[in-house]
Order: C-alpha cells, then structure tokens, then sequence
C-alpha cells in the first residue's frame, strides 16, 4: 500500500470491489480497423485518381488496387473472426441477423464488398498477366468477365463507404464509452481510409504520371491535417462530457497512452503532412514512400490509443 | 407486465448475502459476477461514512447491448427482463462494450456473454430471485412496476417525493433503467465520484481482470473446443486476475480479514 498517496477529504474511496475488466478490444480489433481503413481506401483514392486522370498514367493500378483491397480486407475479417470468442458462430449473423446492430449490417456489406473485390482482383490480375494459367479453364472463365470489372466498379466505389464507416456506427452504438461519438468517428474512418488508401497507393505509383503522384500527395496531405486538426480538437475541446474528460486524462496526464498518442500524431500526420505538403509542389519519391509508411504506422498507434483509452474508465 | 427492481440503499448493510446467493444459484464462475456489492468511503477521519451499493444489470428499457447484439443472444422477454440466450452469442464482446453499467460479462466457461437475469429461471416458476428471497433485510423489493397495487409500485409512489427521491444510475445515457435505487447519492451511484485507488481496497488490491473470458480459450482452442472439445483444466484459474504479488515472488494479500 502507498501510504505517500494524498486523498482529498471529500473525495469517496472504493474500499472493497470486485476487479473490473481490463482491455476487451485489445490490438486484434485495432488491427481489424486499419487493415479495413486499407482495403476500402485504396478503392476510394483509386476511385478519384482514375476520376482525374486516364487509365495509362497509372498502368498497375487496374490489378494492383483491387488486390491489395482484396489482402487488406481478409486481414480485416481473419482478425474480426479471430477476436470473437466463439468464432465458429459467426455464421449466426447470416441466418439469425439483428438488423439494429451496426455489427450486423457491417457484417453484411463488408462480406458483399470482399466477394467484388475478389472477383476484381481476379480478373485485374489474370488480365495484367495473360501467360499465367493460359489453358486453365477457372482463369479462362475469369478473362472472359473482363468487362464486368468496369461495370462493378460505381458499386464497389459506392459501398466502400458504409463498409469503411460502420464501424464508427458500432463505436457509437456502444454508448457506455462516450468517446465515441458517430459524427466525429464517422468522419475520422473516412479520413483514415483516404489516408492509408493514398499511402499505399503511394507505396506501388513509381511507374506513374507526376500529375496522378501528386494528386496523391494532395490526398494524403488534406486527408492528414483534417484528421489531426479533428484529434487536437477532441484532445483539447471535449470538456463538455464528464466521461469524455475523464477518459482523456488517459492521454494528457502522462503514461504509456500519452506517449503512444502523440508518437502517432508525429509519424501519422505531422510528418506525413509537410512531406506530402512538399510533394505537392516539389516531387520527391523517396520522401513520400517514407512518409506513407509514416502514415501507416501513425494510424495504427492513434487507433489503438482512441480504441483503448475509453475501456480502461470503471463503469460502475 | 414489466418487472422491476428497487434497492433501499439506506437499509442495506453490505452483507454480501444477496451477491453469494447470486453466485450460488446461477453458477457463476469465479472472476464474473452478475450481482456485487461495492463498498465506498466517504469523508475524512473522524467523519467517515461507508455506503454501500449493490450493482447488478439495470435491464433497461432501451437496452444498448440488446441493440448492438448482432445475433438476439441478448433479447426482451414480455416481462421486460433483458436475456440472453448462451447457445446463440458469438462472443464479439459488442455488449460489454455498450452497457453503460458494465453489468456484462464474458463467461470464462462458456465463452458467452452473461449477466444477470432477474433469475428468470425462477421467476418463471414463481419465484423470487435469489437475492431477494436471500436479503436479510428486505432492502432488494422486485416486482411488477405497471401493477400499482404491487410492493415495488407503492414504494416508488411513496419515496419519490423526499429525502433523495427515487433514483436510477446514469439516467443520462436514455437508458430507461428497470432498476432503481432508494436512499442513492452521486457519491453511490456515480463511478466517476470516487475513486479506486490501487493499495486502498479492504481484502484485495485487484483493480482490473487480466483475461476477460477464459484465459486459458487461445485462438487455436476457439476454432477447436467447439469439435474437439476443451482439452484444458477449467479448475486452474491461473491468469484471470492481474496480481502484482502472486506466483514465485510472495505469498499474495488477498483475503486478509
């Protein structure tokens, strides 16, 4: 016992209680939210790129896009099943569905966005490569549904957005952490998809037109300072809530989740910003493949801080 | 039909009876608990006073965790008891993220989510739920809230308009809780109004569960145990709470009294 520890006399002490849960949605989740942030941000930032620019400045982007959504999601559902408890019931959600839950829903479309992606992927990957398994009949059927990758494509851009946003829903669902709230967290999951999706891309666009590159670093420079002007907003401006603050203490008063927090400010949006704020003006490739690893690694550590910080508040 | 719950925390004594009747009638496990009783100081010596506060699900009636389930394991009945149907959860752990009251658990055995029922075992045969037939005094009052003539109706009718009303947890959640709360200040009922400090506890230092579920339920086991079956000892406990002084360092300080 600490006996140097100063108790206010007003203030009520618990002398007896059970121990309360620790960490419920530890790094699985927080994995399970980046790598979706992944697979729907390269659709959407490739979405734009191809918007703005013609198929040929970006020759790999066609197989290259859809496969790493396709890479990115299944780590996404791998670590969803993986976190549950009783993952061999996940079918449950299909055949006993309960449409209120934001769990549910997502569960749904995201499954519905990861079978278009793989037949993307499919047909991006054995169209770009025309030697590989020529006589096979699979790969022949696939080449033969080339026309269907461009006719998809509106729908997949178009559900990319509930799929990378319903978890922010879910978030907002679990209404015992106030932190969470739908609008900012909406927001934020765009944002982190437009972050990593123009991180990635960034990480395979050598072989791209200087105008598509920037266009990128554009991407991620906004994307970055909007997101992180949103953070500072709730790091500092959430004194509203009672639960809000006290969860922030978490991160202003010092510690591992304040260390962790600001790491990710640094290498997830500050770096990244004046790198591809550069970028926009003065190309340098080498210092925007850093800055998407950066970007990458920053994100990681902000979602696990805002994920965890709001579990560690007793609820009773 | 909608039941309810009232506590009268002016007559509560912080026996514990209502919490190990709990245990014993539903089963459950060691380090879960549907029903506890917190104890809380308040005041500085000489001028202390200890409350306490038996915690349990508030069976809302807008419950969060029954509309984040995404599989109805967590579901109404007709006499507004919020259930749950252990053979349905996927375990997401969704619900323990959405109750306001942290009244959910994840069943180390099962490895389901769990909380308390009101005893709908027994209500079903007419009964009263454990912690009511077991409270020595009388402090725990169920019944029926719609019925005006019930016990429970005529003592909200009755303590509502003095002393400090009748009161329920975190009314501002929109939660509409079931279970109220006679005799309650801020200093009871909200978590945020005190604190737990680490070293302060009477019989423990234990402030957080190291596992939630079982600890021993890896990955592997969670797709294997449901073909296989659990090829582990279930009595072993190791690991479910995050002592500082246990294993080889010295013998550990739990149960000092």
């Amino acid at each position: 016992m600490d006996h140097g520890t100063v108790i206010e006399a007003t203030k009520a002490v618990v002398t007896l209680d059970v121990a309360l849960p620790g960490i419920i949605w530890g790094w699985m989740i927080t994995l399970n939210m980046w790598a979706k942030s992944i697979g729907t941000g390269v659709i959407i930032v490739g979405a734009y790129l191809l918007y703005r620019h013609k198929k040929e400045d970006m020759p790999n982007l066609r197989w290259l896009m859809p496969l790493i959504s396709f890479v990115a999601l299944n780590v996404f559902l791998l670590f969803t099943l993986l976190d549950l408890h009783q993952p061999l019931r996940m079918v449950n959600i299909f055949f006993h569905p309960h449409w209120t839950s934001a769990i549910t829903v997502g569960a749904w479309m995201a499954t519905l966005f990861t079978a278009l992606i793989t037949i993307m992927a499919l047909i991006g990957f054995f169209d770009e490569f025309s030697d590989v398994r020529r006589n096979c009949a699979f790969a022949k059927k696939i080449r033969g549904m080339s026309g269907f990758y461009e006719k998809v494509f509106p729908f997949v851009v178009f559900l990319a957005f509930p799929v990378t946003m319903y978890t922010a829903i879910i978030m907002a669902e679990a209404s015992a952490r106030e932190l969470w709230a739908a609008p900012a967290e909406t927001i934020q999951m765009i944002l982190a998809a437009l972050m990593v999706g123009s991180a990635s891309l960034t990480l395979i666009a050598d072989k791209w037109s200087e105008g598509a590159r920037k266009d990128l670093a554009t991407v991620l420079a906004v994307s970055v300072l909007l997101s992180f002007l949103m953070y500072m907003a709730e790091y500092f401006f959430s004194f509203k809530a009672a639960e809000v603050e006290a969860t922030l203490e978490y991160v202003h008063t010092g510690g591992s989740y304040h260390t962790q927090f600001w790491a990710a400010m640094v290498l997830g949006y500050i770096i990244p910003f004046f790198i591809a704020k550069g970028s926009m003006k003065v190309e340098n490739r080498t210092m925007m493949k850093f800055a998407a690893v950066t970007t990458l690694i920053g994100l990681y550590l902000a979602k696990s801080t805002w994920l965890e910080i709001p579990q560690m508040l007793p609820l009773s | 039909m909608k039941l309810g719950f009232l506590v009268d925390l002016n007559l509560c004594m912080g026996c514990k009876a209502c919490e190990v009747a709990c245990k014993v009638e539903n089963e459950v496990p060691l380090s879960s608990w549907r029903l506890r009783v917190k104890y809380i100081d308040i005041g500085s010596f000489p001028n202390t006073t200890r409350e306490f506060t038996p915690l349990r699900c508030n069976h809302c009636e807008s419950a969060p965790c029954e509309r984040i389930c995404p599989v109805s394991a967590l579901h109404y009945l007709e006499n507004g008891i919020v259930n749950v149907d252990n053979s349905r959860c996927i375990g997401c752990a969704g619900c323990m993220m959405a109750c306001p009251y942290g009244a959910i658990y994840m069943d180390p055995e099962t490895n389901t989510a769990d909380k308390c029922t009101y005893c709908a075992h027994r209500i079903e045969g007419g009964l009263m739920p454990a912690c009511v037939v077991a409270c020595p005094v009388e402090a725990n009052i169920f019944g029926d809230i719609e019925d005006e003539t019930s016990h429970i109706s005529r003592y909200i009718m009755e303590h509502q308009s003095f002393g400090g009303g009748v009161q329920v947890r975190k009314p501002e959640k929109h939660t509409s809780p079931k279970h109220f709360y006679v005799g309650g200040g801020n200093d009871s009922l909200n978590p945020l109004a005190h604190e737990r400090i680490e070293g302060y506890g009477l019989f423990n230092n234990i402030t957080h569960l190291k596992e939630i579920g079982d600890p021993h339920h890896s990955v592997l086991d969670r797709f294997l145990t449901p073909i296989f079956g659990a090829h582990h000892d279930h009595d072993k406990n190791e690991g479910f709470i995050d002592m500082p002084n246990s294993d080889k360092h010295e013998s550990h300080e739990e149960g000092g009294h």
